[in-house]
Parts: C-alpha cells; sequence; structure tokens
C-alpha cells in the first residue's frame, strides 16, 4: 500500500432499509454513492454537507460500525470490512452530542476506563487524561461526577476521551455540535495543536463552515451520499472568484417575490432569508454589472435597501453553487438556481 | 484505489490481546464496584426485599410442616436467584441499554473484546450479588436454624463456580442476540425472569416437577447448580436430587464449555450482521 494514504475509499456505496408505516412495507435510502477519497497521513481532512448528507455514514463504515453496500475502504492500510480488528487499534472517534460514560463515574474516572479499552496502561492514561483536561479546562472538573456536568463540558470530556489513546487516524463527527463560541473555540485550537504533531490524521465531518474553512487541510463537500468536490478551502473558494458576491438587506419582501430574482440574467445563484422586518439576500452575480438590474428589479417590487455590500466567497458561497442550496436551507432559508 | 491492502493479520498479537481483555474486564467493572458504593440504596431493595420472598416462603414450608431441609433449599434457592437476576438484567439485557446511552458504538470500535466487556460487567455485578447471596443465606441459616453438612462446603463450592461459568456464558450468549435486536430482546429477558424461578426450582426441588420439565429446566445452569448444591449441603436430600451429583457436574461442565463456545461465535456473527443492517447505532429500537 501507499505509507502516504491514510484513508482510501473506492467507489463507497450504502444503502438503508428502511421500513415504512405499515407492516411489510420497505424502502431503500441510498446514504452513500460511490464515493472516492484519498486523506492522506499527517492531514486533517474536512467532509462538509447539510445534515443528512452521508457524512455520518461515511464515519461509521470508516470506523467499522457499519458495513458498505458496495465499494471497499481502507484505514490505515487495512480494509475495514476483513481487518476490522486490525482497524480498530489505529483509531478513536468523537460524535457530537454524544452521552457516552456512566454518570456515577467522575471525569477522570470515565476517561480512564475508556483508555483501559485500548490497553493503554494505569500511569500513562492518567498522566494523559491530567494533561488533556488541563488544555480543554476542565481540570478543575475531573473529580466532579459526569451527571454533574453541562451538556458543553461533557462534550469537552468527550473530546478528551478520542485523543488520550493517542490513535494514528482520529474521526470527529460535528464535535462542536452543541457547544458554546468559546468552547467551539477550544476545541479547534486544541484540534490544531495536536495536528502538530506527525504523522496524526483527522476526518472531520461538520455543517460549520468556519470550522471547516480554519481548520482543515482539505475539505470534501458532499450532499445526497456524493462527493461534489474535493480540494483545499482555498482552491475551492478561488472557483468563484470570477463572480461577484453580494450581501444585501431590504425590507421585507414575501417569498413569492424573492424568488423571482435567480431569472435575471447573470444571477448565479441567490439565496434569502426573512427575519422579522427584513429579507437578507445573497446574489452569486456574473459580474459586478449585474447588479444594477438586481437592484431595479428590488425597486420594482417596493423593496427598501437597507445595506449591501460585496464580500469574499466563503466555502459557504462554494456549497451554494455546487449544491443550488444553503446548508441549513430547508430549515429557514430558499436558494434558487441560476442558469 | 491506487494501493492494495495489506496481508497483514486480522487480529493483533495474542500478547497485545491478554493485556487487553483484563485491562477492559477491570475496566467495565469498574462503574458497577464504585457504584455499589456511591448509591447505597440497592442495599435495601437488593437484599431486604429479596430477603422478605424467601422468608415468605420458609413460611409455608414450616406451615404445612414440610421436613426441615426444605428451609434450606429455600434459603439457598432464594440466594441463587440473585445471580440469574444478575445475569439477566445487568449482563444478558445490559447492551440495550449500552446502545440508548450511546456506548455501544465506542465499545464496538475499539480494538478491545465484547467478551471482557461482559464479562466486567458480570464480575462487577457479582460483587453486589455476592453480598446480597451471602446475606440471605447468612440471615435465613441463623434465623431459621439451617444446619449444612460441613464436610461438603469445598465440592458445593466448586458445583457453585462451575454453575456461575456455565450460567455467565448463557447470558454471554443472551446479550450476544441485543447486538441486533433492542426491545424485542429486552421483552424475552422480561419473559424469562418469573418462568425460571418456577422450572429451576429455586423454592423446591426439581424432582418433583414432571421428568421432561425437569430436563428442559437443565439447559439454565441454576437448575443442576441448585440441586447438586442442595445434595451436597442437606445430608437428607439426596433422595429427593433430579440427577446424581456426578451427572449433574458432568452436565455442567459440557454447558460451561458449549456456552462459551457459542456466545463468541454469537457475538462475532451477530456484530457482523448488526453492522451490516446497521443496528449498532440505532436507536430508535
Amino acid at each position: 500500500m501507499s505509507e502516504s494514504l491514510a484513508i482510501e475509499a473506492e467507489k463507497l456505496g450504502r444503502i438503508y432499509k428502511v421500513r415504512g408505516a405499515k407492516k411489510g412495507e420497505a424502502r431503500e435510502l441510498v446514504a452513500l454513492q460511490d464515493v472516492d477519497l484519498e486523506i492522506g497521513r499527517g492531514e486533517l481532512f474536512g467532509l462538509l454537507g447539510p445534515n443528512g448528507a452521508g457524512k455520518t455514514t461515511l464515519i461509521k463504515i470508516l470506523t467499522t460500525l457499519l458495513l458498505p453496500s458496495s465499494g471497499r475502504a481502507l484505514v490505515g492500510g487495512l480494509d475495514v470490512v476483513t481487518q476490522h480488528g486490525l482497524v480498530r487499534e489505529q483509531i478513536n472517534m468523537v460524535s457530537g452530542g454524544e452521552s457516552s460514560g456512566y454518570g456515577l463515574l467522575t471525569v477522570r474516572e470515565n476517561l480512564w476506563m475508556f483508555a483501559q479499552f485500548y490497553g493503554i496502561d494505569h500511569a500513562t492514561s492518567y498522566r494523559r487524561i491530567d494533561e488533556m483536561l488541563e488544555v480543554v479546562g476542565l481540570s478543575d472538573r475531573r473529580n466532579t461526577k459526569i451527571s454533574d456536568l453541562s451538556t458543553g463540558l461533557r462534550q469537552k470530556m468527550n473530546i478528551v476521551r478520542g485523543f488520550i489513546t493517542d490513535p494514528q487516524i482520529l474521526f470527529l463527527d460535528e464535535p462542536t455540535l452543541g457547544l458554546d463560541v468559546g468552547a467551539a473555540r477550544d476545541v479547534r485550537l486544541f484540534v490544531r495543536r495536536w495536528m502538530e504533531r506527525r504523522d496524526k490524521t483527522i476526518l472531520l465531518t461538520t455543517h460549520y463552515m468556519v470550522e471547516a474553512d480554519e481548520l482543515c487541510d482539505r475539505v470534501a463537500i458532499i450532499d445526497r451520499g456524493r462527493v461534489l468536490a474535493c480540494d483545499t478551502p482555498a482552491s475551492l473558494k478561488r472557483r468563484l472568484q470570477r463572480d461577484a458576491i453580494f450581501h444585501i438587506e431590504t425590507s421585507y419582501l414575501s417569498s413569492g417575490s424573492a424568488d423571482g430574482f435567480a431569472a435575471i440574467p447573470g444571477v448565479s445563484k441567490v439565496t434569502h432569508r426573512h427575519s422579522d422586518d427584513r429579507t437578507a439576500f445573497e446574489f452569486l452575480l456574473k459580474g459586478e454589472d449585474v447588479l444594477a438590474p438586481v437592484v431595479a428589479r428590488m425597486t420594482e417590487k417596493d423593496a427598501k435597501i437597507l445595506s449591501l455590500h460585496k464580500r469574499e466567497p466563503t466555502l459557504e458561497d462554494v456549497f451554494i453553487d455546487l449544491v443550488g442550496r444553503g446548508l441549513t436551507d430547508g430549515e429557514n432559508g430558499h436558494a434558487n438556481g441560476g442558469h | 484505489m491506487q494501493t492494495a491492502v495489506t496481508n497483514a493479520p486480522t487480529r493483533p498479537p495474542f500478547k497485545r490481546r491478554v493485556n487487553l481483555f483484563w485491562r477492559t474486564v477491570f475496566a467495565r467493572s469498574y462503574p458497577r464496584l464504585i457504584g455499589m458504593q456511591r448509591e447505597k440504596s440497592w442495599l435495601f431493595f437488593e437484599i431486604v426485599l429479596p430477603f422478605m420472598v424467601a422468608c415468605s416462603y420458609v413460611f409455608v414450608y414450616k406451615a404445612i410442616g414440610a421436613p426441615h431441609d426444605y428451609i434450606g433449599f429455600v434459603v439457598l434457592g432464594g440466594a441463587m436467584s440473585a445471580f440469574w437476576l444478575n445475569m439477566l438484567w445487568l449482563m444478558a439485557s445490559q447492551l440495550y441499554w449500552e446502545k440508548q446511552s450511546g456506548n455501544l458504538p465506542l465499545y464496538i470500535a475499539a480494538p478491545n473484546s465484547m467478551m471482557a466487556i461482559l464479562l466486567g460487567m458480570a464480575l462487577g455485578g457479582m460483587a453486589a450479588t455476592c453480598v446480597r447471596a451471602a446475606v440471605i443465606v447468612l440471615a435465613g441459616s441463623l434465623l431459621f436454624g439451617v444446619t449444612y453438612a460441613t464436610a461438603n462446603l469445598l465440592p458445593a463450592l466448586a458445583v457453585f463456580l462451575l454453575a456461575m461459568v456455565a450460567l455467565y456464558g448463557l447470558g454471554m450468549l443472551f446479550a450476544s442476540v441485543f447486538l441486533l435486536f433492542g426491545r424485542e430482546a429486552w421483552h424475552t429477558s422480561n419473559l424469562l425472569q418469573e418462568p425460571v424461578y418456577l422450572v429451576s426450582g429455586f423454592y423446591f426441588p426439581i424432582k418433583s416437577l414432571p421428568v421432561w420439565i425437569a430436563a428442559v429446566a437443565s439447559i439454565v445452569p441454576l437448575t443442576l447448580g441448585l440441586d447438586a448444591m442442595r445434595q451436597l449441603l442437606f445430608a437428607g436430600s439426596g433422595a429427593i436430587g433430579f440427577l446424581p451429583v456426578s451427572i449433574e457436574i458432568a452436565i455442567l461442565a459440557v454447558l460451561s464449555v458449549a456456552f462459551l463456545l457459542a456466545s463468541k461465535w454469537a457475538l462475532d456473527y451477530l456484530e457482523m450482521l448488526a453492522r451490516k443492517e446497521g443496528r449498532i447505532t440505532e436507536r430508535r429500537r
């Protein structure tokens, strides 16, 4: 095998059989389809996609919790289906919002217990636990029962759990989910520091664009089980540098009125969100000259422009360009494809 | 894909596996050992209430003038019932809770053996169970004047240990089912609890049952284990034993080996099936 690759997936697919409401009724749900990935050793690789995109399914396959329906995957050069015992020696995983551990045990006792499942001796376990609790700012709670921890503190403990076994390859599935801004920043800093050591690999899934942009060496954008693009964040954003991105806030425009902007020639993509008394638009335009007809259309609709600014492309723009909608659309926003 | 799968072995070296096994056993027993100290309410629920159940049977036997050895049978059966409950709820069904709490995927994705996890659960749970059993035997013996054939204490202890190996082997076999099923398997445990009290003769000699029922019930290791211990510990009870003690020991030995091998196979097979069907991380069942 190539020594430089930590994770490889070839035509990886997974289909779930979903039971219907009626007895005997079943349908198939394609969670992953023909996924090809190559992640190098020492790389912090991000999987970016909305809920239900297939990120967690891919992680479950790579962490040997789920068998693929098609294709194959290697982790550390080992087949996740036939050599799962050896794969498990090299990996660990942390999921956002997980509730693992036993409430009766303290933070330190829980972490020690999980370290034992990897065969780490007591002295090394306690040394690493104390060091890492210090790093994440949890050392003053080391003797607190985990049933008494807040969600954020518990997630910090989970993150330490993933790192104390010093795995070669670490899977972080939405690790900052549910954390406040400060705690999420601490976690990102901690992940970055850990990656400064050679040969450690992290596969991070997230639907926070900033997290992917700030942390990852490379990012794959995944939607509906397919990888749509894979490159460095900078290269992905360069795809859009020919375009002009404008953020415009107007007085409230109904969804029906707001949907019409996609038809204007030169508008590549447009998304909008409503708040109480205003509507916020994100326009991806073929050029700055397209702005004039957009503003004219707003004036026609009696929308008062409250603010307008041009900005640099972000990963979210790349995502919208590729997928045709924003990461959180479906919950509180709409997107329209252009031409 | 650029590369081919390595020809590495499919399992880590033996020494590493042994080390990992015992570390896992100790670590997984730890929450239960600590839990005994941190939540002492179990002393009431796990000791006083079961002891009251045993007492009620004692008074029934006293009321009908049954031979005095029957009181000893009840005390011993009451003590052994604790191990049945421990196996059923703190081992066989425990993976259901581990799945619900999110620990199961972490157990599976770690390099440890699931048998070590289950053994750890069993040993941790046995600490409290042994206290419960000892209190029932001691208090019952003192209150009701039960006497034992002291010369046979060591053979009885050996039978007890053999029955435990077979019982917890059966527990591992049950537990493997929980990898695949959730609440359905939970109902099965519920269903098994009370009937086994009856057919395994916790409060009466199983020779009182029709032979075919006693024979089928012998698949539960406590049935023959309890019968053999009664024959050894109560001098006058040889006549009401279901089978000769030597045969019961032989059957228990066979059950021990069979259940342990079957549980190893079942854990591996059902884990693979659960990975295939996506059941390991599924919490809605």
